[in-house]
């Protein structure tokens, strides 16, 4: 079984602040991890292959360093890492990263299964897996919290809705974005990391992809970002003191009116 | 749309130059060469091709792509479960009068289903001037790829100039898709939106990086301009009984309807407590609760005020409350009109999930803890004292 797994690397924190003389990101001495929602991806990714043997193949888009998120997935059980680097991916939105992951896809060539987390902590959009599965044009699942069973051609999931969840049977190749509940992702072993650290990352530009020019980067995103501000801090109120018997019964006072 | 030849694969055999009936082909150098001002892009070459060393190039949907001047209206995807209009929809009519009042146009709903046309009166009540219908069996429930092919189909025929849909697993599915396939820019949980009157941009601001840091985005020329927002972000349109719309009722193609992926079932879960996303009252315990058997002071505190039951990342860890409870980053976003946290210290990665709240009443033994610098009112006491005493306040007080 051939799977391949699209990751993020996100800051660490979500803590990041606007440098106010350029109304930019500051991003220097922020931490680099891989999307926590990304983790259980590639541990669903892994434990498809070691039930079903075949091959894990990480994806990425970003800058070089990039790789790091790459081998940190190598490190705790997928094959190989592949990442898409260059400027002419700069500011791409969600239309244009899909478009470009897809396209990438399909040069790596033969794949069972695409997992990706559900969304990106950085981001929160969730509009980049499904946009995958568009692009390739293949079936999806999203949010999904269990995969039942794996059928000669097709796959058997539970997918999470607002009030419990769906089963649902979807062909092979497709796509599924999956959810924290789907399991508890595994630390690298110390033979994970030396693997992680010998590997070779194999980066691929704009000019490795059959890419339509237009649709790519900055230029090729539908959506501009006009400004970026720093929204207002949430004042902290009151604290209310005294006696814990008295301090309710104000308390219950206060938001009488709310309940 | 155009044509290339994949050298890699090409061995210069000269078959498709006998194919060609425009003779725009010759073989150079040991590989084939198209003059791409003699080609038509007809395909011959393609099928002639045994070795798939030629590809043509298909436009996707980008090449058809609506622009800005014949764009006109403001849609709503109205999302039905269960042939009931899920209240997010109200929430978008009630914001989408507003936008379609300053940009001076209509607003139209979509609603698809099985047995709904019902439904219309309620969406006419809403505000909707114009109600685009289909209705099929195979609607009934959503599935991403019938829901997609009837919406684009609708998008491409009616030209929409602005677009909103609920953030929820559905909307949030099958917008992405549509996305992709009309070529439009799609910005996820806004929390504001409005109109640039000038140039009939729709300003969609959202949080990033957890609410840190706020963006406006904008889609300057493509259409229509989409955009998801979250249930209970917006005021929901006030209903006003007998207002009457258009009612339109589109015919689709049954060979749209088709599905790769089948739906076998669908499972609500039976805990009623759990549907935080949809509470206007959440009460959460943390690591303060000590143990699961404590969290039945948290749970009669919400049983009182009719609100459910959250729970921070560290009691989800620690095994004390089931993940489907969790409030923060990789748990649930939630936005009550009123959040109490039990000791809960407030690390980012939970304030990020809650701190949208209306109200929050932090309790916390630790005056230092974080949560007191979101909170609306904060009790620094011992919450095996305050919890208890609250809930019997609030029994008195409404009543129960």
């Amino acid at each position: 079984m051939n799977i391949i797994v699209c990751i993020k690397q996100v800051p660490e924190t979500t803590d990041v602040k606007i440098d106010p003389e350029t109304n930019t990101l500051i991003r220097e001495g922020v931490a680099s991890i891989i999307n926590p929602f990304d983790t259980y991806a590639i541990e669903e990714g892994v434990r498809l292959r070691e039930k079903f043997g075949g091959k894990v193949t990480v994806l990425s888009m970003g800058p070089p360093q990039a790789q790091e998120a790459l081998r940190e997935a190598i490190s705790v059980g997928a094959d190989e890492g592949v990442l898409l680097s260059d400027r002419a991916f700069a500011g791409s939105d969600t239309w244009a990263t899909s478009y470009t992951l897809a396209k990438a896809i399909e040069k790596i060539g033969a794949f069972d299964i695409i997992l990706c987390g559900k969304q990106a902590s950085d981001g929160d959009t969730a509009q980049v897996g499904p946009g995958i599965s568009t692009h390739l044009d293949i079936p999806q699942v999203t949010y999904v919290k269990k995969i039942e069973e794996i059928k000669e051609n097709a796959v058997k999931v539970e997918r999470m809705t607002e009030g419990g969840f769906e089963i649902i049977e979807a062909p092979i190749p497709c796509l599924m974005t999956v959810v924290k509940e789907i399991n508890e992702p595994r630390l690298p072993s110390l033979r994970g990391k030396m693997k992680a650290r010998k590997a070779e990352i194999k980066v691929m530009t704009s000019k490795d992809l059959d890419l339509d020019p237009s649709k790519i980067g900055l230029n090729g995103s539908p959506t501009k970002v006009m400004k970026i501000f720093t929204p207002p801090p949430r004042k902290g109120g009151q604290i209310l003191q005294g006696e814990a018997d008295r301090v309710a019964a104000d308390l219950v006072e206060l938001l009488k009116s709310e309940v | 749309m155009s044509i290339k030849i994949l050298f890699d694969k090409c061995t210069g055999c000269n078959l498709c130059v006998t194919f060609c009936p425009f003779g725009a082909i010759e073989v150079k150098d040991g590989k084939a060469v198209i003059d791409l001002d003699k080609c038509n892009l007809c395909g011959a070459c393609v099928d002639s091709c045994n070795l798939k060393a030629i590809e043509l190039i298909k436009p996707s949907a980008a090449e058809e792509k609506i622009s800005p001047a014949e764009a006109r209206d403001v849609w709503i995807f109205c999302e039905q479960k269960g042939g009931l209009i899920q209240s997010v929809s109200w929430e978008l009519l009630g914001k989408g009068r507003e936008l379609a009042d300053k940009l001076g146009t209509k607003l139209c709903g979509v609603l698809l289903g099985h047995n709904i046309k019902e439904k219309a009166r309620e969406v006419f009540a809403r505000g909707v001037d114009k109600l685009y219908l289909v209705d099929s069996p195979k609607l009934a429930n959503y599935q991403n790829e019938p829901y997609t092919e009837v919406l684009v189909k609708l998008i491409k025929k009616y030209r929409p100039e602005v677009l909103l849909c609920g953030a929820t697993t559905m909307g949030r599915s099958l917008i992405s898709r549509v996305a992709v396939k009309v070529r439009a820019g799609l910005t996820a949980d806004c929390t504001g939106l409005d109109i640039d009157t000038k140039d009939r941009l729709l300003l969609q601001t959202r949080p990033a990086f957890g609410g840190n840091i706020m963006a406006t985005i904008i889609t300057p020329t493509h259409r229509p301009q989409m955009a998801t927002v979250r249930h209970k972000v917006m005021k929901e349109a006030l209903v006003e009984e007998g207002r009457t719309g258009e009612l339109i009722e589109e015919d689709i193609d049954e060979s749209l309807l088709s599905s790769r992926s089948k739906l076998l079932d669908i499972v609500e879960e039976i805990e009623a407590t759990v549907n935080l996303t949809e509470a206007d009252i959440i009460v959460s315990g943390g690591r303060g609760m000590g143990g699961p058997e404590n969290f039945k002071i948290v749970e009669e505190l919400a049983l009182v005020l009719g609100g459910a039951v959250g729970a921070s990342r560290a009691a989800v860890d620690a095994g004390w409350m089931p993940y489907s409870h969790q409030v923060g980053q990789t748990g649930k976003t939630v936005c009550p009109k009123l959040y109490i946290a039990c000791g809960i210290s407030g690390q980012i990665q939970h304030l990020i999930g809650m701190q949208s709240s209306n109200s929050i009443v932090a309790i916390n033994k630790d005056p230092e803890a974080p949560i007191f610098k979101v909170a609306t009112y904060g009790i620094v006491d011992d919450l095996f004292k305050v919890v208890p005493l609250l809930t019997k306040r609030f029994k008195e007080v409404l009543g129960k």
